[in-house]
């Protein structure tokens, strides 16, 4: 099985993105994040399920209920984990040398 | 592809380098870190105070495209070498992150090239972490915004 195959399939999908958000700051039940979905409930279960076995998600177990959280280990290793970051920087510093180009011909 | 800008962040560390080279004289890519309207441009920030000198200290004020102020950011500068070196800390306020500390490098690699290295010093390694992730977060965010804005007429 190609993990991280699977794991970059995980995060191209906007409502598996959009659950590990929600657990991003909180751990979650099924019921309680399939409450902000309007798909339906199995799907929401079968994206909790394809996040977890690419384990972005961990479960873990509380009384009766399982809790949803975020793998923060794993999501570290998604290559294109730090890359939004490296992108911001980089934007402004191109922003930064374009105007520096400018104001050079400018003088 | 090779990337301009690199971020060199190891596991288990509370400290990160970015580096760039630029197509620009050290002399201009350092006056983009001091003249106030410059940094405004690049940084597509308010620059509220800028004092480019020992004990200096400067304040940002970011605005959404509403017009509304989303982020504040404040620091002190502690060492400041024309052409050469700032250090500084970086502070965003209002926020639960602690103070970073800021170690800004500039080098002639030629007459008209330069390479910035940015040594950043977190107070801690889940905070570092937490930093880095801010920008992937705020994507998660779009998306799941744009999510909801394609599933809110069908609703």
């Amino acid at each position: 099985m190609n993990l991280r195959r699977d794991v970059f399939q995980a995060i191209a999908d906007p409502t598996r993105r959009a659950i590990l958000l929600l657990v991003a700051t909180q751990s979650m039940t099924a019921g309680a994040i399939a409450a902000n979905f309007d798909t339906a409930r199995p799907t929401v279960s079968k994206h909790l399920q394809i996040l977890t076995e690419c384990e972005l998600l961990q479960q873990q177990q509380n009384g009766r209920e399982i809790y949803y959280h975020i793998n923060a280990k794993k999501m570290k290793e998604v290559a294109d984990f730090i890359e939004p970051f490296r992108q911001m920087w980089d934007e402004r510093f191109n922003k930064l040398e374009a105007i520096m180009q400018a104001y050079k011909t400018k003088q | 592809m090779i990337h301009k800008t690199k971020i060199q962040a190891e596991d288990g560390k509370q400290e990160l380098t970015i580096t760039r080279e630029f197509e620009l004289p050290v002399e201009l890519l350092f006056k983009a870190y001091v003249e106030p309207e410059i940094v405004a441009q690049w940084m597509g920030t308010k620059v509220l105070k800028l004092e480019s000198k020992v004990h200096g200290s400067y304040q940002f004020e970011t605005s959404n495209p509403q017009g509304n102020v989303v982020f504040r950011s404040n620091g002190v500068i502690h060492e400041f070498v024309l052409d050469q070196k700032i250090t500084r800390t970086f502070e965003m306020e209002n926020t639960p992150f602690a103070p970073q500390l800021e170690f800004l490098e500039f080098e002639a690699l030629s007459p008209t090239t330069s390479k910035l290295t940015m040594h950043i010093i977190y107070k801690s390694v889940a905070l570092r972490d937490q930093i880095l992730q801010l920008p992937f977060a705020q994507g998660l965010n779009m998306a799941h915004n744009r999510l909801q804005s394609i599933l809110n007429p069908i609703k």
